[in-house]
C-alpha cells in the first residue's frame, strides 16, 4: 500500500528518506564515485554519518552499534573494493545473527556484468553470508526495498541484509511514495511457541532432578533476560551461557554457572554432562560448546527453544523442539512450571564450584586475568568489547557482567580486528556508557588505523591491549599440540602502541607493573579521549580450563601447575 | 541414499535459483534434475528438484529452503500420487539402413520425429523417467549424438495444490 502525495526525488534522496522513516539516526560509511549523489544528500542531512578509515570498520561499527542498542545498524560502502571490504564484517554479523543493513554502490545497470571499473558482484559474493540481499532494479523500487530490508534484518532470526544500488538507481528520479507495510509471501517468522509443545516441555521439566538451562545469544536478541532469570529461579535450575549468551544473566547470580564449552568453567561443563534435562534457549549447539557430539550431555533430554526452525536438531537431536521467540516462549513456559526437585543437584554443583573455581596464579609479571578483574572492579557498568584470542576468553571468564548487551564479541566467526571498530560503534550507540575494547596485540593491529576515526569524531573508546607479544591463542595450541614449535606466532616489538596512539592524537599509556593497572584505567577513562593502554602481560600465559577440539566437554587438559 | 522430489514455490526474482543451488552444493547433495518455470501466478515460479541424499540432510535442506526470503513453500512430493513428466530431445545417428527401425522405436514409445537430416534423426519423447530411460537405452545402439532433457516436472493428482 502506498500513500502520501507524490514528489519527484532521486534514488539518493529516497534512500535517505527511507532511512529516516526507519528511525535511523546514525550510519557508518566511506564514500566513492558510485555514492556521490548519496553523500551529497548527507551533506545537509540530520542523519549522523561517521566516516571510518576502512569499510571493514564501517560494518563492524554498525554491528557494535546494533548489539548495544538493539536497533538495526547501518553501514555504507562504494562499489567494487568498497563493497568487498565489507565482506568479513557482514559474515561476522551473519554468524552472530546481528541486524544490520549494508548499503553498497554499484556500477550502472547498463554495464553490470562487463567487468566494469569498480564492479564487484556483491550480491553474489554475499549470497551465503546475508539473510537477504537486493540488487535494486529501479529507483522507484528503493522505498519498498529499504522498508523490506529493515523488516527482514530486525525480525525473526536477525541478520545482515545487503542493498546493492547501481548508479542509475541512485541518480534516477521518480515520484516518491512512502511505503506503509511490507508484503513478503515467503517470510513469516514464528514467534509464539506451539502450546502443546510448551505443555510437553513443562511436564518434562517437572520430572527433572538435574536440570540445566543453556542460554545463548538468542536470549539477548529477544531481550528475554528477565524471563530467563525468572525461569531459573522458579525451577531452581542452574544456567550456563554460551559466549554469545554472556550477560543474559548476571555473572553474580547464584544460579549462573558461567560459560560452557571449550574454555567453559569446569563446573558448567560437569553440570551439563551430569544433567538429565537441558533447556536450550536461543543457542545452537555449536561445536565449541558441545565438543564431541556423541558424548555431549549423555543422559539429558533436550528441550530446544529457538526462533529458527533450521537450528532444531541440526547438531543435537531435540526431544521437545519449540520454535518461537525466546521471550514469548519463556513467558508462557514459566506459567506452566514449578520448582524442580533439584536440591541435591544444586548441592553437587556447589561442590564442583568450590573444588574447581576459575583461578589463576599471581606472579611478578602482570597476569591478564588480573587485568580483567581490575577492569571489572574499576568500571563494573562498562560495555566490554573484545577482539579475538586469549584476551577474549579471559574477558569472558573474569569480568562480572551485570546486564545483557554489555559483552560484545565476535563469537561465530571469531574475527580478529572486530573489537576496536565495534567498540567505536558501541560508544556511538551508548555515549552514556564507558566502552572498553579488550584487545590482543595481534588483533588490535588489524584495525588500529580506526584511531583516526575515534579521534576525528571524538569517540572516547578505551582500548586495553593485553600485550603478550604473541598471537597468543595460536601459540597456546602450538605449545599444547605442536611441541612448542612457535611457527610464525611471535609478534614481539611490532609497534610502540603508545606512540601509535599519540601519532593519531589519542592518549597512549604503558603499564608494566600490576600496581599501575588500575590507575591507568582510571586515567584513560577520566581523560575523555580515545585512548590505548598497552599492558605488558605474562607472555606465555594460557587459557584454562581447556577441552581440546573434538573431545567430550568434561575431558579437560592442563599443564603442570594449572588446574 | 534415497531419491526425493521437491516442489518449491518461489517469488519470481533474480538470485533465488543461485541460492537454492548453493544450499545443495554446500551440503554435498547432488541435484539429479532441476526444472523451473512460471506458475499460474506470473509472480511465482515453481521449481521441481530431484535430489539424492539421506533423510536428515533432506530435513536440513528443506528447513534452509524455508529460510530463503523468496521461497514461499517447499513440499516433498516423493511418495505422493503425482503426474510426472519429462521431455527429452535425442539426436540419433541414422542412415538409410537404420532410419526405419529408429522411427519404429519412436512410434512404439509415442515419441515424435522432430528433425531428420542425412545422418541423423532427432526424437522428441515425453514421459516419466523410466520411459525416457527405456527409449534412450534402445536408441543407444544406433549411436546417440546429443541429448537434452528438461528435468522432471510434477503435479499432485486430484484437486489439491501443493
Ligand atoms: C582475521 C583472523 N585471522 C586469524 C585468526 C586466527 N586467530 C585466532 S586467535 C589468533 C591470535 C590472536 O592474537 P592476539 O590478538 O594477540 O590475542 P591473544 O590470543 O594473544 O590474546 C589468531 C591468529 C582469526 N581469528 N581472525
Ligand atoms: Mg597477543
Amino acid at each position: 500500500m502506498t500513500i502520501g502525495s507524490p514528489e519527484k526525488v532521486t534514488g539518493a534522496r529516497a534512500l535517505i528518506k527511507g532511512l529516516e522513516e526507519e528511525d535511523v539516526t546514525t550510519m557508518f560509511g566511506y564514500p566513492g564515485a558510485a555514492l556521490l549523489h548519496i553523500y551529497d544528500e548527507l551533506y545537509d542531512s540530520a542523519l549522523r554519518h561517521v566516516l571510518v578509515r576502512h569499510e571493514q570498520a564501517a560494518v563492524h561499527a554498525a554491528d557494535g552499534y546494533a548489539r548495544v542498542t538493539g536497533k538495526t545498524g547501518v553501514c555504507m560502502a562504494t562499489s567494487g573494493p568498497g563493497a568487498t571490504n565489507l565482506v568479513t564484517g557482514i559474515a561476522t554479523a551473519y554468524m552472530d545473527s546481528i541486524p544490520i543493513v549494508a548499503l553498497t554502490g554499484q556500477v550502472p545497470h547498463s554495464i553490470i556484468g562487463n567487468d566494469s571499473f569498480q564492479e564487484a558482484d556483491i550480491t553474489g559474493i554475499t549470497l551465503p553470508i546475508t539473510k537477504h540481499r537486493y540488487l535494486v532494479p529501479e529507483a522507484k523500487d528503493l522505498p519498498r526495498i529499504v522498508k523490506e530490508a529493515f523488516h527482514i534484518a530486525s525480525t525473526g532470526r536477525q541478520g545482515p541484509v545487503l542493498i546493492d544500488m547501481p548508479k542509475d538507481v541512485i541518480n534516477g528520479e521518480f515520484e516518491y511514495h512512502s511505503i506503509e507495510t511490507v508484503k513478503l509471501q515467503g517470510y513469516k517468522p514464528t514467534y509464539r511457541g506451539n502450546a502443546q509443545q510448551i505443555k510437553k516441555a513443562a511436564e518434562e521439566i517437572t520430572k527433572s532432578t538435574n536440570p540445566v538451562i543453556y542460554a545463548g545469544g538468542g536470549v539477548i536478541s529477544s531481550n528475554a533476560s528477565a524471563e530467563l532469570a525468572e525461569l531459573a529461579e522458579t525451577l531452581m535450575a542452574p544456567v550456563t551461557t554460551t559466549l554469545m549468551g554472556i550477560g543474559s544473566i548476571p555473572a553474580e547470580h547464584p544460579l549462573n554457572l558461567g560459560m560452557l564449552g571449550m574454555h567453559g568453567s569446569k563446573y558448567a561443563n560437569y553440570s551439563v554432562q551430569g544433567s538429565d534435562l537441558i533447556i536450550a534457549v536461543g543457542a545452537r549447539f555449536d561445536d565449541r560448546v558441545t565438543g564431541k557430539l556423541q558424548s555431549f550431555a549423555p543422559n539429558a533430554k533436550i528441550i530446544h527453544i529457538d526462533i529458527d526452525p533450521a537450528e532444531i536438531s541440526k547438531n543435537v537431536p531435540a526431544h521437545i523442539p519449540i520454535v518461537g521467540d525466546a521471550k514469548i516462549v519463556l513467558r508462557s513456559l514459566i506459567k506452566h512450571v514449578k520448582q524442580c526437585n533439584s536440591e541435591a543437584w544444586l548441592e553437587k554443583i556447589n561442590e564442583w564450584k568450590r573444588e574447581y573455581p576459575l583461578t589463576y596464579e599471581q606472579g611478578k609479571s602482570i597476569k591478564p586475568q588480573f587485568v580483567i578483574e581490575q577492569i571489572s572492579e574499576a568500571c563494573s557498568n562498562a560495555i566490554i568489547v573484545t577482539e579475538v584470542g586469549q584476551h577474549q576468553m579471559w574477558a569472558a571468564q573474569f569480568f562480572k557482567y551485570k546486564e545483557p548487551r554489555t559483552f560484545i564479541t565476535s563469537g561465530g566467526l571469531g574475527t580478529m580486528g572486530y573489537g576496536f571498530p565495534a567498540a567505536i560503534g558501541a560508544k556511538v550507540g551508548r555515549p552514556d556508557k564507558t566502552v572498553i575494547n579488550i584487545a590482543g596485540d595481534g588483533s588490535f593491529q588489524m584495525n588500529s588505523r580506526e584511531l583516526a576515526t575515534a579521534v576525528q569524531n571524538d569517540i572516547p573508546v578505551v582500548s586495553v591491549i593485553l600485550n603478550n607479544g604473541y598471537l597468543g591463542m595460536v601459540r597456546q595450541w602450538q605449545e599444547l599440540f605442536y611441541d612448542r614449535r612457535y611457527s610464525h606466532t611471535c609478534i614481539k616489538g611490532s609497534v610502540d602502541f603508545v606512540k601509535l596512539a599519540e601519532a593519531y592524537g589519542a592518549l597512549g599509556l604503558r603499564v608494566e607493573k600490576p600496581s599501575e593497572v588500575r590507575p591507568a584505567i582510571k586515567e584513560a577513562i577520566a581523560s575523555g579521549r580515545p585512548s590505548v593502554i598497552d599492558i605488558i602481560i605474562e607472555c606465555e600465559e594460557n587459557v584454562f580450563p581447556m577441552v581440546p577440539a573434538g573431545a567430550a566437554i568434561n575431558e579437560f587438559i592442563g599443564l603442570e601447575g594449572n588446574k | 541414499m534415497k531419491k526425493y522430489t521437491l516442489a518449491v514455490l518461489v517469488e519470481n526474482k533474480s538470485g533465488v535459483l543461485a541460492k537454492v543451488a548453493g544450499l545443495f552444493s554446500k551440503r554435498g547433495y547432488n541435484i539429479d534434475s532441476l526444472a523451473v518455470g512460471v506458475t499460474e501466478d506470473p509472480e511465482i515460479s515453481r521449481m521441481t528438484i530431484v535430489v539424492q541424499g539421506d533423510d536428515q540432510v533432506l530435513e536440513q535442506v528443506t528447513k534452509q529452503f524455508n529460510k530463503i526470503v523468496d521461497v514461499i513453500k517447499v513440499s516433498d512430493i516423493e511418495g505422493d500420487d503425482t503426474v510426472e513428466r519429462e521431455l527429452a530431445l535425442i539426436k540419433v545417428t541414422a542412415d538409410v539402413t537404420t532410419r526405419a527401425e529408429i522411427i519404429q522405436i519412436a512410434n512404439i514409445f509415442r515419441a515424435r520425429i522432430v528433425d531428420v537430416a542425412r545422418n541423423s534423426i532427432t526424437v522428441e519423447v515425453t514421459g516419466d523417467e523410466s520411459k525416457i530411460q527405456a527409449i534412450e537405452k534402445l536408441l543407444r545402439q544406433f549411436g546417440i549424438k546429443e541429448m537434452a532433457r528438461t528435468g522432471k516436472i510434477a503435479l499432485v493428482r486430484g484437486p489439491n495444490k501443493v
